[in-house]
């Protein structure tokens, strides 16, 4: 299913287009108050740009030094090709310690591969514990944003979700007990888990550290009390020093949250002696990430840092939700990663799904151009389904205005022509329903006839 | 070729097809270095905590830290405390409530702790943040996690202005291998429409004592 077909379904949904509208339009709000407080923000955004994009330039050299920094401190290092390898990796890993569960930390990376999945088919059984994600898992769902994921659910619905699940009818559907509820459910799974499974937000190469940044202490509990701990990593998440982790902490938590820090911000290196996990595993994961850095224009998206903001200001996200996107990374980012990710065998829709606005840019804290970005992969996709023989519609349209307008009478033939189908066609000064191939036009707007009297003949006649 | 070489050719191949990203001269580091505060930064570092529903109590010496923890123990109905190593004796209240001095490391033994008592490494005033470094006065990171209230003793010489400086004075502690901690308030959600509540899996109440010595 592509974008539009997707959307229409999103677009029908009375209750989902208004819990989505108050919900990012408050993101929108908040966030905008927290980067007005800071004088310096422009020159931050800027080092963020730069440092991801120095990062990028040696990256080979990075991973490098983040691996030798992350073994020396105890940590042992994983590479994975692709999702299906870093699945089995941390399949083997569980497999071989008889391990049966795991706690999961929030994670897009691992959602991106399908590691539940994965780990379900191999005998394991991986719990969420981020409690949006929890909704998502309980619900059999999928998620609709990148930071709360759970946005399209009220409170009614998350309620008899977990009624059904796990919690007694006497529950109410208050925010707070809600939460409480989860609280009580998972609190036993921490105490008790011996396998946590985490993705990271940064890795820092010079101290081979991890950084996760969340709010409800789940990220905490998964990556400290566990005996194994686990670490799904995209390649792009390094950055090259400890100090940078003072440009990205600024940036992330205003951009996403519109926190001046999100409630926990935890780093850890390698293996400590007497707090947290005894073994600690790092699966480093291309999955498609190389195919974007070969890209001299798309490797920008690679900067992302997964704050969200380009969701909640897109004026396309924030009227269809995440599923119209179709996949984990919605919104113009996801517009951007998903095509690239996948050398354009899934998402060729997506590119299309954004009116160019701008926007999504403008609030990027790494100053991703993604309008920019959104064109050229337009252009890439009309080259692909050319190659793989599909035509467009535009295709066609464009071949016919190359011909009437590569000469003065062809033009002004076409003119007469356009006006006479507008007369035709045209209802109370609008066309609301085009003939033919150009009814696709019109089939989500109307169309403005040809003008009564062309330009030309009104200068002449202005000139009498 | 292993899972690792093949990553590695593939990004080599990828810089060695397109031109560098950007041609920046090194990263722009031309954002503050150091965020003073138009106020003193202890207020600053008070209100701020005070934004994250957290408790903020302000103390003149170290013995009235233990009067404020006798207090917030005897509201919180708190009987056992689990004390981070480092804290000085004078913070523990001489009754009513027993301080465990080594909480035994195991998640089950920290489940039964009413709460725990640390110090920092140090506090950030411009975005009222805690940070922990399982050095002696943060204690193990268990122990500010598990128990349901978190008390922290901030003396005011510890804050600094904004996040440069405090990533600053932590590099040794990273260097050494320490796991760092950043505490702003108590653990939190925004999971369901959007409606903040506190208290989710770490702990559900944080109460800052705030020691002002001479400045």
């Amino acid at each position: 299913m592509s974008f539009p077909q997707r959307a229409a379904s999103a677009l029908a949904d009375e209750q989902l287009r208004r819990n989505l509208g108050n919900a990012t339009a408050t993101i929108t709000q908040r966030r905008a108050e927290a980067v007005a407080e800071l004088p310096d923000w422009s020159q931050l955004r800027a080092a963020g740009a730069a440092i991801k994009d120095q990062t990028l330039n040696e990256l080979d050299q990075e991973l490098l030094r983040f691996e030798a920094n992350a073994e020396a401190a105890g940590a042992k290092v994983h590479w994975a090709r692709d999702g299906d390898e870093a699945c089995r990796i941390v399949a083997e890993l569980m497999h071989a310690r008889k391990a049966k569960s795991a706690i999961k930390v929030k994670s897009l990376t691992t959602d991106e591969i399908g590691l539940n999945n994965a780990l379900q088919e191999a005998g394991i059984e991986a719990v969420e514990t981020d409690l949006a994600e929890l909704i998502v898992q309980l619900g059999n769902d999928s998620q609709s944003h990148i930071l709360v994921p759970a946005i399209h659910r009220n409170r009614s619905q998350i309620r008899e979700l977990f009624v059904r699940s796990f919690a007694g009818p006497e529950l109410t559907d208050d925010p707070a007990d809600l939460a409480e509820a989860a609280r009580l459910f998972l609190r036993k799974r921490f105490l008790e888990a011996g396998v946590g499974i985490s993705g990271a937000n940064f890795g820092i190469a010079e101290t081979g550290s991890v950084c996760v940044v969340e709010s409800e202490g789940n990220g905490r509990m998964c990556t400290t009390l566990p005996e194994l701990l686990i670490t799904v990593m995209g390649i792009e998440k390094l950055i090259p020093s400890w100090r940078d982790l003072e440009v990205f902490m600024q940036l992330l938590p205003r951009s996403a949250t519109g926190e001046r820090m999100s409630p926990y911000t935890t780093v850890w290196t390698g293996v400590h002696a007497d707090d947290g996990p005894k073994e600690f595993h790092i699966v480093l994961l291309d999955n498609g990430r190389t195919d974007v850095l070969a890209n001299e224009v798309g490797r920008q998206a690679l900067r992302c840092i997964r704050c969200s903001a380009c969701l909640n200001v897109c004026p396309v996200y924030s009227r269809t939700g995440g599923h119209a996107y179709g996949s984990i990374y919605p919104g113009p980012i996801g517009a951007i990663l998903v095509p690239q990710l996948s050398r354009l065998e899934t998402g060729r829709s997506l590119p299309f799904a954004s009116t160019l606005c701008g926007a999504c840019e403008d609030v990027c804290p790494v100053k991703i151009e993604i309008p920019r970005i959104l064109v050229e992969l337009r252009a890439e996709v009309v080259r692909y389904e050319r190659e793989h023989g599909q035509q467009r519609a535009e295709r066609g349209a464009m071949r016919g205005i190359k011909v009437v307008f590569a000469g003065r009478r062809r033009y002004e033939a076409g003119q007469r022509a356009g006006r006479i189908a507008g007369r035709l066609f045209s209802r109370r000064g609008k066309i609301d329903r085009a003939p033919g191939p150009l009814r696709a036009w019109t089939a989500s707007r109307s169309m403005k006839p040809v003008a009564a009297e062309t330009f030309r003949r009104w200068w002449r006649r202005r000139e009498r | 070729m292993t899972a690792r070489e093949v990553v590695l050719e593939r990004v080599r191949a990828a810089l060695a097809s397109a031109s560098p990203a950007n041609s920046h001269e090194g990263v722009p580091r031309s954002y503050r270095q150091q965020h003073e505060a138009s106020t003193d930064r202890a207020s600053l570092f008070a209100d701020r905590v005070s934004d994250y529903r957290a408790t903020i109590h302000r103390v003149g010496s170290a013995g009235e830290v233990a009067a404020a923890i006798a207090g917030v123990s005897q509201i919180e109905g708190i009987r056992e405390l689990g004390v981070a190593p480092g804290v000085p004796e004078e913070w523990l209240p001489a009754s009513n409530v027993a301080a465990v001095r080594c909480p035994d490391p195991s998640a089950a033994s920290a489940n039964r702790l009413g709460g725990a008592l640390t110090g920092c490494a140090l506090a950030i005033a411009e975005t009222g943040t805690i940070a922990l470094d399982g050095g002696a006065l943060s204690g193990r990171r268990m122990l500010t996690l598990i128990p349901d209230l978190h008390l922290c003793v901030v003396a005011s010489d510890q804050i600094v202005g904004g996040l440069p400086e405090a990533i600053g004075a932590l590099r040794p502690a990273v260097a050494n291998g320490m796991p760092i901690t950043f505490v702003s308030g108590p653990s939190a959600t925004s999971d369901i429409e959007l409606h903040r509540v506190e208290g989710v899996h770490g702990p559900r109440r944080l109460h800052v004592i705030l020691l002002r010595g001479d400045e």
